[in-house]
């Protein structure tokens, strides 16, 4: 299926599901006892959080992939994936400083798990701003994908923070990494309807990133070519 | 139940949905810009070699 038919499916079926995801968490599921109806941030927070590894994860994984073979569309999915990666590493932040606001009183502080996930932000941010100075495409690709490779260790200390050191933000809640009766299973659901609904939504995007990816390499090359004219 | 917490719900939603379209909007954007550049240089190119025919 050509890229811009298959970006369209799957935006589109990510945004169905998003408003099937939206119907359940605001009509559906009752107010958290402690938390009252804020709690529902958290349907955005942690899928966008899990679409963030998982596309940081693809982007570390096209990194090796790229130092091995050396073919350029591992180096097009590498900076697609960071940059969708980072969209929704915001939308992590975003939504989990509003609704420590009010759970908290207070929008930011810096224990364990919310300072590594400022750091991966900015280590993902740092990715694009250097690919942004190297305009040899072939030195960008190489340096990029070392990058992108050792950059998902802070990825996974971010993952493991809330394991390893237990301070402000909550603990694993999810079944898969307690072992279950920490969470209600329609909320369990339902995060991870968001978690895929999020994904298609990134993957349509790492799609249209590709393409434009593509469109700046042809740019690059007509340039030299009319400068060598 | 206090309120704020609806009021702080929709903020969160609204920031979602916020930085996505933003994003959104970045990539539609630069698509249309890299689209002229590419048609502008191919262009200059075709001027060029008219001329030199």
């Amino acid at each position: 299926m050509p890229r811009p038919i298959l970006s369209s499916a799957l935006a589109a079926a990510g945004g169905l599901w998003l408003i099937r995801n939206l119907h359940v968490v605001t009509l559906q599921l009752p107010d958290e006892a402690a938390q009252g109806a804020v709690y529902r941030n958290l349907f955005f927070h942690v899928p966008a959080w899990f679409t963030c590894f998982t596309a940081f994860a693809f982007a570390g994984l096209a990194g090796i992939a790229y130092i091995v073979r050396k073919r350029m569309v591992f180096d097009t999915l590498a900076v697609a994936c960071v940059e969708a990666g980072v969209a929704f590493t915001l939308i992590g932040l975003a939504t989990g400083s509003i609704w420590a606001r009010i759970i908290w009183g207070i929008w930011w502080t810096w224990d364990a798990r919310l300072t590594w996930a400022l750091i991966t932000c900015l280590v993902y941010f740092g990715y694009l701003m250097l690919r942004e100075s190297l305009d040899d495409p072939t030195s960008r690709a190489r340096i990029s994908a070392v990058f992108s490779t050792f950059a998902f260790v802070s990825v996974a200390i971010t993952y493991k923070s809330i394991e390893w050191w237990r301070t402000q933000h909550p603990g694993p809640v999810l079944d898969f990494r307690t072992g279950g009766g920490q969470i209600d299973k329609a909320m369990q659901s339902a995060l991870y309807h968001n978690w895929g609904a999020l994904m298609l939504i990134a993957a349509a995007l790492v799609l249209i990133r590709m393409r434009q990816e593509d469109s700046r390499r042809e740019l690059e090359a007509l340039r030299r070519y009319v400068h060598a004219q | 139940m206090d309120d704020r917490n609806f009021t702080f719900l929709f903020y969160g939603f609204a920031a979602a949905w916020g930085i996505l379209a933003a994003y959104v909007v970045t990539l539609a954007s630069r698509e249309s810009n890299l689209k002229r550049q590419i048609e502008n240089l191919k262009r200059m190119l075709e001027d060029k070699e008219t001329s030199k025919s």
